[in-house]
């Protein structure tokens, strides 16, 4: 190792006080600043924080944002999420490959990457890439061909955004050209059907102080209270009660509390929170300072997905203007109540770092492996300290509920789910993008509202929540009934849906930390099988033997990822089950039908030098 | 005498020390939860999911989750049983496993589970990875075909040897043991007489020029099935 790069190495390790809990930005900061966390960098990150070298690379090998080998000056990450899938990705990867002259994978020799990644957050301008941290969205083969051609000559992706997306993805600290796509229910443009209007709480214009000052007029057991009064539920996806959350984690002993807000937004098909990052993130930062009140913390995190970093230049500027302005820091408002502030804490392209816990030890400059319970978050959390980790929208809604009230927040929705649910529609249909619904609204409705009613099948809640088809379209967006943390897919009369499922299985097997048995060999087991029944190699008994696997992975698994990474194949079984059917058939003549002879006397044959015949 | 915490497993009433957690008061009350990542002493990990019971009607894993007062444990019904057959199945054919000629036959917890369990062929599909073995170091061996990712090893240097020989690096499918040096094994300070090396409960981690010194029929699972009254926190290796 070049002096130069040891010398890089142990500057970056020093701008973090050489702490071993900032080893994740160490290793961002470093992969950005050399192209790689090669061996080298390894040795040379553990010397300095006196770490065992393979606690480093341990964490390495974990995130697929860093890497050991180098890689070029500009990655291009090309979504390959269903959506994307649904919508070209094949060419735009053909033509990006062709144009770079190299597979996925690989580097040019002058120093262009092109690889694919999990969604990215932009399944409503699908496909869509990330050239470095900036987005390239709505994507075809020739502005695949276009955007080489530019790169190769200045090698600067920010010069790739000409025409920049509404709001404030034109602000001057975000230039990018991401489209907010926020629908509004009764627009004549949107919805020429001239329904109602729908209701606007988190999405209502931006946040005014009063929430705040509301919040630190009163007690912290009061702003419990009231929250509890709304009978707010986890916008994430689980769906638990936020005021017991907090209830939890102030209760807990300690005097340095912690709040953290999930940001990690990594759910297939989600991408509400890039718009409320991007339009509200005021009513963010204002619903972390109000729950930092409520449970006693000073420490405010927002981890950040590492695919929305071309947010973060905008995201440091409204903090700091919160700091200026008395919304944070030593004194806030000014009131000789509370203290607080926020960091910006970047996750390293990791789905399983949503998981609460593995966030936590993300958090930690871990690898994102999910912790055990008990100790829940709320006891021992980030450092060991009680932390209580919210999402993005339940934090918009705290805010919100501050502002009005709880009583006029629970004015919509129904008695298991109080308020309205942001919706993140993609697939096919006329009008993708956000829609803000009151809970118990049907899924037929939301249909409607997108331009989607011919749908064969809707995927709620992400590949983590469930596949329906149209017999269920008449049920309601609710905890109990279609939960989801925001994403609804839609897949129109021409599609496999055993296609989607694959992609779903494909996708949890690229993501699942690999630490328990279940996830770790369950995902694999399931897709070996699919791939069998969708090759017309299946027994009806195959279908007996996913849903036995699933329902081990759905038991057994450790933690939220594992047990629902079987629902693409449990919900469909369960849902959509002809579709399996139509293609297994009964063993004959005793012989399995997913046997296959000539796949396995191949290798006999080679070794052999010659070829028999099979039957 | 006040402080224990009184709850049952399978009917039967048990008392469990504070801090106990529901597989270590087992085996104090001499009941079997079947294991394969918990070894007694160390830090709970909760990787393999093997001694998955229900408490209160809840799947969890027995090794990591403490009892509460009057929790009502399921340990041995039958759907749990197959349960942990079947996660033992995974691990069989996820990694590359031949139980004919491993020098760990008989006293290998992993085979003596599927032994206890009744599996005679998994039914599930042969993952057949290519994987490596590390021979480097003069007096010990990797076979990675043969690990089961429980980190026995990898805590027993952190917490018994007082070393950092092993962690885990990659994720998923991707995952795999790997070991505190740039290189291989023979660049750790891992030595024939650490405890990580007892530690492993199948045939990945091993002493060289010691294997077959047992003969059939007189090894540690020949004498009896894993988990036998007496013998139910095997734990390290004798």
């Amino acid at each position: 190792m070049s002096t130069d790069h040891a010398r890089t190495v142990s500057q970056i390790c020093a701008t973090y006080g050489n702490d071993a809990t900032r080893l994740l930005d160490i290793c961002r900061q470093v992969q950005g600043t050399l192209g790689c966390v090669d061996d080298d960098s390894i040795d040379a990150i553990a010397a300095t924080l006196e770490l065992p070298r393979v606690e480093v690379e341990s964490l390495v090998t974990f995130y697929s944002f860093l890497s050991k080998q180098k890689k070029g000056r500009v990655v291009i990450r090309l979504c390959n999420d269903i959506i994307d899938r649904l919508l070209g990705f094949d060419q735009v990867l053909a033509a990006f490959s062709e144009e770079l002259g190299i597979e996925p994978g690989q580097t040019t020799a002058d120093g262009i990457t092109l690889e694919t990644t999990a969604c990215i957050g932009m399944s409503d301008q699908a496909p869509a890439a990330l050239v470095n941290e900036v987005p390239v969205t709505e994507l075809n083969s020739d502005r695949a061909r276009l955007i080489v051609r530019e790169l190769r000559r200045h090698m600067d992706p920010r010069r790739l955004v000409t025409k920049l997306g509404d709001g404030n993805n034109a602000h001057e600290l975000v230039r990018s050209m991401v489209w907010n796509n926020i629908r509004r229910h009764s627009s004549a443009a949107d919805d020429p059907s001239g329904a109602t209007a729908g209701p606007r709480l988190i999405l209502s214009p931006n946040t005014r102080p009063e929430a705040m000052r509301k919040a630190l007029s009163i007690s912290p057991a009061e702003v419990i209270r009231a929250i509890k009064t709304s009978r707010l539920r986890g916008r994430g996806g689980a769906g638990f009660p936020t005021g017991m959350k907090w209830e939890f984690t102030r209760a807990a002993p300690g005097t340095r509390k912690v709040v953290i807000c999930n940001a990690d937004e990594g759910e297939p098909g989600t991408f509400k929170d890039r718009v409320l990052l991007t339009e509200r993130p005021d009513r963010i930062f204002a619903g972390m300072t109000i729950a930092g009140y409520a449970i006693g913390a000073n420490e405010g995190i927002l981890y950040l997905r590492a695919e929305y970093a071309y947010l973060v230049p905008y995201l440091e500027m409204v903090l700091r203007k919160r700091r200026e302005a008395g919304l944070l820091g030593p004194d806030v408002l000014g009131k000789g109540k509370q203290c607080f502030d926020i960091r910006i804490q970047m996750g390293a392209g990791a789905y399983v770092c949503g998981e609460e816990t593995a966030l936590i030890s993300s958090c930690e400059g871990r690898r994102g492996d999910p912790k055990n319970r008990p100790p829940f978050p709320a006891q021992r959390g980030y450092l060991g300290l009680p932390t209580c980790v919210n999402n993005v929208e339940t934090l918009c809604a705290v805010t919100k509920i501050m502002e009005e009230g709880p009583a006029s927040f629970c004015e919509h929705g129904n008695q298991q789910s109080s308020g309205t649910k942001l919706l993140s529609v993609s697939g096919d249909c006329l009008r993708p993008g956000i829609y803000e619904v009151e809970f118990g609204t049907r899924l037929s409705r939301v249909l409607e509202l997108a331009g989607g009613e011919d749908a064969i099948a809707v995927q709620v809640g992400g590949p983590s929540g469930q596949m329906v088809g149209p017999d269920r379209f008449d049920h309601n967006i609710c905890f109990d009934d279609l939960g989801t943390g925001g994403s609804v897919m839609l897949f129109g009369p021409r599609r496999n849906l055993l296609e989607v499922v694959h992609a779903f299985l494909e996708f949890f097997e690229h993501e699942s930390c690999g630490y328990c048995t279940p996830c770790r060999v369950g995902i694999v087991q399931l897709r070996l099988v699919l791939e069998r029944v969708m090759a017309g190699r299946g027994e009806p008994g195959d279908l007996d033997s996913m849903e036995r696997i699933g329902k081990t992975m759905r038991q057994a698994s450790r933690c939220g990822l594992g047990q629902t990474a079987a629902n693409p194949v449990l919900s469909s079984l369960k849902n959509l089950r002809s579709v399996y059917e139509a293609l297994v058939r009964p063993a004959e003549l005793g012989r399995r039908r997913g046997f296959d002879l000539a796949a396995a006397v191949h290798l006999g044959e080679v070794l052999a030098g010659r070829q028999s015949t099979h039957t | 005498m006040t402080d224990k915490i009184l709850f049952t497993i399978d009917g039967v009433e048990l008392a469990a020390e504070p801090g106990q957690t529901i597989i270590e008061a087992a085996d104090a009350a001499g009941i079997y939860i079947p294991r394969l990542c918990h070894q007694p002493g160390l830090n709970p990990f909760g990787s393999c999911r093997v001694c998955t019971v229900r408490c209160n009607g809840r799947p969890c894993s027995a090794c990591t989750q403490p009892p509460a007062p009057g929790m009502v444990v399921e340990n041995d019904v039958p759907d749990l049983q197959a349960l942990r057959a079947e996660l033992v199945e995974m691990l069989f054919v996820e990694g590359n496993h031949f139980c004919m000629f491993c020098e760990k036959s008989g006293r290998c917890e992993l085979q003596a589970l599927a032994y206890r369990f009744g599996i005679l062929a998994p039914r599930l599909d042969y993952c057949w990875p290519q994987r490596e073995v590390d021979m480097s170091h003069p007096d010990l061996l990797i076979d990675h075909n043969r690990c089961i990712l429980c980190a026995r090893c990898v805590r027993t240097s952190q917490q018994v040897d007082g070393k950092n020989v092993f962690q885990f690096i990659g994720r998923g499918t991707k995952k795999r043991l790997a070991v505190n040096s740039r290189a291989s094994l023979a660049g750790t300070d891992a030595a024939a007489a650490d405890a990580a090396v007892a530690a492993c409960p199948v045939g990945a981690l091993l002493k060289k020029r010691v294997g077959y010194a047992v003969p059939m029929g007189r090894r540690r699972f020949d004498k009896v099935p894993i988990g036998s009254p007496g013998d139910i926190a095997p734990g390290q290796e004798q």
